[in-house]
């Protein structure tokens, strides 16, 4: 069943100077929703564009459906539908006319491609709006139009850059939810390309984290965390008021504890593993008044903080403001 | 309202069709040309462009229609009139009010016809997004800007072939015969040298459409283009003819002269408006013998009367070789950036 539908082998993508795509190897399955996910700036566009042949990669190989993306870009764009981030339509045209065009460039004739755009229309829920102008369209209805258009051509692989950007939070649901359906239901295998860790994580069944130009790590995100993190010890902090100088002796006694620091009423605690219960248990039994616990796991937002903040000046704005 | 399986049915069906019709579809290059076309067609900058020019050359000919009436009631022979070549005089005179011919007319604003249809061809395309849309559509990227060009021309064709037929037309109207068939063919030659200057321009804003990312750049730098050959490149040409003439004193031979005329018109002709000026010149005055300077010894023993068509052909050859080949030189350089250049979305 794990049958590779995109391969990519030592690809790298020099920029004057900068190297965009370092080495990647990467290999994504029939029918899975792969999630490339990065700050901005780490290559994930460029990948993309290789992928499709719209660029060339300096060395390395890139393969979709076995074809050479590079040697034959219009066999795979046969196949392969590409949701640029920001897309953008023909504003003077109705939503159902884009679509239209689109299949028209497919070499779909005119009467399939009419039914097949309105059942699209249907799919994406723009039924109602498909003679309006897409120039009037909004952010959210125009990646749903960019989904029909996707797909309108019956491909195999799906690639979606950024498609949650600009959407407001019920519409990035809806979408996912679109897109997570159209996976299963068509066996369609998705590639989508995000900086918005907790989305991926809604819908995506591996991610491959991203960072200047390199893979970090693949797998679902807690395995993710796993290689990234195996080796950090947990952090559990406590809070209690009154602690006695014979709490922290105790706690310092229990197997495993590294390190425990004391600031005011606040301990912090690092340990190899788990100890959250007998931190606990300790603290009460010396009588303290135990406000407040908390085992700091390193999930997401550690994976977050750790490779994204570091990133792209810019785009840690961009994170922060669009959070 | 949803069903499962909907594009594997479709998939299907594709299959079924594909193995008894493998080629289905119109060609992508003719869907692209034609919806270029429409775009061109319903755009706002080209409907006013026609209207200028159709409301300016209609004019221009009322009144040359009005000097040429004139002239044929002066004129006591009738039957000497096709002699005169009227329904060229059609196309060149000026009327009396001071209004231009209609070919002035053609020459001013051809060029931003051209330049109107092709400044924004790639990168507003881009910068609205749809480009790479576009390219990732199993299209040849070729497609794309050969489509553009094709579609404008065919554009710019219809109009001035709309335009010349309407004015032959006028002119049986006015004078109640014919034009003979030579003048006929001048006057489609005409059109084809118009449309190859026209295309000239539009390549050049082609070219700029691809090179800036702006659109209000490359109108611009097309304008300007236009600008200084139609006004300023005039000056220059008469300033370096000032600066470079052989002295009056120094006992300079007639070589010397021609050679500083010859070096003069060559000038002159590295302006495509100069080339097409020369151009419809010989093709719609057929008296005019030579676009250089003459000898006197030259011209003894001509006959005094017009050339016929194959002769002013043979006349303007060099001059279409020249606008052919600066309008192919400006998409040869647009096409190799635009299929150098890399896609991204919005940049």
């Amino acid at each position: 069943m794990a049958e590779s539908i995109i391969s990519m082998e030592n690809l790298t993508k020099q920029y004057d100077e900068t190297t965009a795509v370092d080495h990647l190897n990467l290999e994504i399955e029939r029918g899975e929703i792969f999630g490339l996910l990065g700050p901005n700036g780490a290559g994930k566009s460029t990948t993309i564009l290789m992928m499709l042949g719209l660029t060339e990669p300096t060395s390395g190989s890139v393969a979709v459906c076995g074809i050479d993306s590079t040697r034959k870009p219009i066999e795979v764009k046969k196949r392969v539908g590409y949701l640029p981030d920001d897309v953008g339509f023909y504003e003077d045209l109705s939503g159902l006319d884009n679509l239209l065009y689109t299949a028209h460039l497919n070499r779909i004739p005119k009467r399939e491609a009419l039914e097949r755009a309105q059942s699209l229309l249907k799919r994406v829920g723009l039924s109602e709006s498909g003679e309006k102008k897409a120039g009037k369209y909004s952010r959210g209805m125009r990646q749903r139009l960019g989904l029909a258009d996707v797909l309108i051509k019956n491909p195999e692989v799906i690639i979606l850059d950024e498609p949650t950007l600009g959407i407001d939070p019920e519409g990035v649901r809806e979408f996912l939810d679109l897109i997570q359906r159209l996976s299963r239901d068509e066996g369609i295998t998705v590639l989508l390309s995000s900086h918005h860790l907790h989305q991926v994580q809604q819908v995506c069944d591996r991610v491959g984290l991203f960072v200047h130009g390199r893979l970090l790590a693949k797998g679902d995100v807690h395995t993710l965390a796993n290689q990234l993190f195996a080796d950090r010890p947990i952090v559990i902090t406590v809070k209690a008021p009154n602690l006695s100088d014979e709490c922290i002796e105790r706690l310092n006694q229990i197997n495993d504890v590294i390190k425990i620091t004391q600031e005011g009423e606040a301990l912090s605690i690092e340990a190899g593993h788990d100890i959250t219960g007998e931190v606990a248990k300790t603290v009460i039994e010396t009588e303290g008044t135990l406000k407040y616990v908390n085992k700091r796991d390193y999930g997401l937002d550690e994976i977050y903080h750790q490779y994204f903040e570091g990133g792209e000046a810019r785009g840690d704005t961009r994170l922060h403001s669009e959070s | 309202m949803e069903t499962p399986g909907f594009i594997q049915n479709l998939r299907e069906r594709d299959g079924e069709e594909e193995s008894r019709n493998p080629k289905k579809g119109t060609d992508p290059f003719w869907v692209i040309v034609q919806k270029e076309m429409g775009d061109h067609i319903t755009s706002w900058r080209y409907i006013i462009l026609l209207g200028i020019i159709a409301l300016t050359c209609l004019a221009s000919l009322y009144t040359a229609s009005q000097t040429i009436r004139d002239a044929i009631d002066q004129a006591n022979d009738k039957s000497s009139l096709e002699g005169l070549f009227l329904f060229l005089k059609l196309f060149t005179l000026s009327g009396d009010s001071g209004l231009p011919s209609f070919v002035w007319f053609v020459t001013f604003l051809g060029p931003l016809l051209g330049i109107a249809l092709g400044f924004d061809a790639i990168n507003s395309e881009r910068s609205k997004g749809t480009l790479s849309r576009m390219m990732s559509q199993p299209v040849p990227r070729d497609y794309v800007i050969n489509a553009k060009f094709v579609a404008a021309l065919a554009v710019i064709s219809v109009l001035f072939f709309a335009l010349g037929f309407l004015v032959m037309g006028f002119g049986i109207y006015i004078y109640g015969i014919p034009p003979s068939f030579e003048s006929f063919l001048r006057v489609i030659f005409f059109i084809v040298l118009t449309i190859i200057y026209v295309a000239f321009w539009l390549n050049l804003s082609i070219l700029f459409s691809v090179r800036f990312r702006q659109a209000a750049t490359s109108a611009l730098s097309s304008i300007a283009v236009w600008l200084f050959f139609t006004v300023f490149y005039q000056m220059l040409i008469r300033l370096v003819a000032q600066a470079t003439a052989p002295g009056q004193q120094s006992g300079q031979t007639v070589n010397a002269l021609m050679n500083h005329q010859h070096f003069i018109f060559f000038l002159g002709r590295l302006s495509p408006s100069q080339l097409f000026n020369d151009g419809t010149l010989t093709l719609l005055t057929p008296s005019v013998r030579s676009l250089g300077p003459l000898m006197r010894q030259q011209v003894v023993g001509a006959i005094p009367s017009p050339l016929p068509l194959g002769q002013s052909l043979l006349l303007v050859w060099p001059q279409v070789t020249g606008l052919i080949a600066a309008t192919v030189i400006c998409f040869g350089i647009s096409y190799l950036l635009f299929m150098r250049q890399e896609i991204r979305s919005r940049s």
